[in-house]
């Protein structure tokens, strides 16, 4: 019943958010603001987790391969594949969830408590709208920049950190992540950062709107939003993979 | 005029508003008084359509809001100004952004129009070199007037202002009463204003509805208030030292 519950409330927070904007003037101005908020401020946080990763994926897999009959190149191959179809695409936005999910159910809660919200009702303006549908476009807009720079450096990242430790050689990383490679899984990588994108910030933006009561709760909503676009990634993700790889 | 007819309100099967009816009047400035809970700030909310009503009318110079559908409703809020505890400005804009917000949003000046019409109204709200400062660098008094002259920036029909000297200095409280009563009179409003503080209901109280528990128990104006019979308002009235001992001196 709860889940059905939340299912058409949240219906009808997203129908509220997707209308037309009381001024495109603003709209753009609090667009190009969010992009810069939600991506642009992200960018150090997304390229140092990808260099990392990218490093310890290749240090393990060398590790893991010491066995004649498989290939060194097999490094590359492995790296390339776990960072672009799920490392870069899953984890980054679960990362995001956390970064960005806790600011945005934080930030519209304590609009909510101080009753900014309601002033702005008062104005007649469609707060949701005003507030909400910039943050999921910026998401949607600028993620997949996102998600290709973070394949792009958790790749790398796997080269320099497996030559500096000796795992691999240049060429043989080289030629493994050119093996076999189908254009087809960055397409799949972002097809999923775009749904992805939508429930970073729709889900936390939801919680945020509907908080009531104050300090407390503003802090709950903030929990809530971090664990529940989580959970509605995974499961998105198993969804999607279903769909577009079974 | 705001007519409120036979209104209703219940939370979680609580009532909160039985039946209430009021005329606030144009050009005047209307208090509704009450003690903490009496429902004066929930029938500010339903006036304003932030809380749902579960019967009865709410008509604005005949219009009736509670049928409308949102977008309707939201073409009528444009009309309205509000003032709320604790003033409600955007953290994230300066306070020349605060007040330039609605006129950024709903009109159609130019830059250099808005500009002046917000130093207007800041100068109205006697306000100044405050302009650049965020909310969080000016104090309590300034953000009641930097709200209203957020407020008064696009001429509203309709004042509403809930508590708008709570946690103010009694001399600061003065002077937002005043600025309330005299933008009402200048502008020719129907200015609604929730208060428990008794200076303000002698100092601008040209008409006054007295709430307990949800209902309307009385009605009058500041001259009648102090003679009224009414056991209930008196002991609103004269719950504080200071009224007690006018009333023992006037006697």
């Amino acid at each position: 019943m709860n889940l059905f519950y939340f299912l058409g409330k949240f219906y009808l927070f997203i129908q509220k958010v997707f209308k037309k904007p009381q001024s495109w003037k603003w709209f753009r101005k609090q667009l190009l603001y969010e992009i810069n908020s939600l991506g642009i401020n992200s960018l150090p946080i997304v390229s140092i987790i990808s260099l990392f990763t990218g490093a310890v994926i290749a240090i393990q897999t060398a590790y893991n391969t010491d066995s004649p009959l498989l290939p060194l190149y097999t490094v590359g191959l492995a790296t390339r594949d776990s960072i672009i179809l799920e490392f870069s695409p899953t984890i980054i936005s679960l990362i995001l969830a956390g970064k960005v999910g806790s600011s945005i159910a934080s930030e519209i809660g304590t609009m909510r408590v101080s009753e900014q919200i309601d002033a702005l009702e008062i104005m007649g303006i469609n707060s949701a709208s005003y507030l909400v549908l910039p943050k999921i476009l910026a998401a949607v807009l600028i993620n997949p920049f996102l998600i290709i720079l973070s394949m792009g450096l958790g790749i790398f990242g796997g080269w320099a950190f497996g030559v500096l430790a000796g795992s691999v050689t240049t060429t043989e990383y080289v030629y493994g992540i050119q093996y076999a490679f189908k254009p087809f899984y960055v397409s799949y990588a972002l097809v999923k950062t775009f749904f992805f994108a939508f429930i970073v910030t729709a889900i936390p933006s939801f919680y945020g709107y509907y908080t009531s009561g104050g300090a407390l709760e503003v802090g709950g909503s903030s929990t809530k939003a971090v664990v529940y676009s989580s959970i509605y990634i995974l499961l998105a993700n198993y969804i999607l993979t279903q769909l577009i790889l079974a | 005029m705001i007519e409120v007819k036979n209104i209703n309100k219940s939370f979680e099967g609580k009532k909160v508003l039985d039946d209430v009816s009021v005329v606030f009047e144009e050009g005047k400035t209307n208090l509704v008084i009450g003690s903490s809970g009496s429902g004066k700030t929930v029938l500010l909310k339903c006036m304003v359509a932030l809380y749902d009503i579960d019967a009865g009318a709410i008509l604005y110079d005949g219009r009736d809001f509670t049928k409308l559908e949102d977008e309707q409703k939201r073409s009528i809020r444009k009309e309205f100004g509000m003032v709320f505890q604790a003033g409600a400005l955007f953290d994230s804009q300066t306070v020349e952004e605060n007040v330039a917000f609605p006129l950024e949003m709903f009109s159609e000046m130019s830059k250099s129009e808005i500009a002046d019409r917000v130093n207007f109204c800041l100068n109205r709200v006697n306000l100044v070199n405050a302009n650049k400062l965020y909310p969080s660098q000016i104090s309590g008094g300034m953000k009641k007037r930097v709200a209203i002259a957020r407020a008064i920036a696009l001429n509203p029909r309709y004042l509403f202002c809930d508590e708008p000297n709570s946690g103010l200095d009694p001399k600061t409280s003065i002077l937002i009463d005043n600025l309330i009563h005299e933008i009402t009179d200048e502008y020719n409003i129907t200015t609604v204003v929730n208060t428990h503080d008794m200076n303000s209901v002698l100092e601008i109280g040209d008409k006054i509805i007295y709430l307990n528990k949800g209902q309307k128990w009385w009605e009058g104006d500041k001259n009648d208030i102090l003679d009224t019979d009414n056991k209930e308002i008196n002991d609103f009235v004269y719950a504080s030292e200071l009224f007690k001992r006018i009333k023992k001196a006037s006697q």
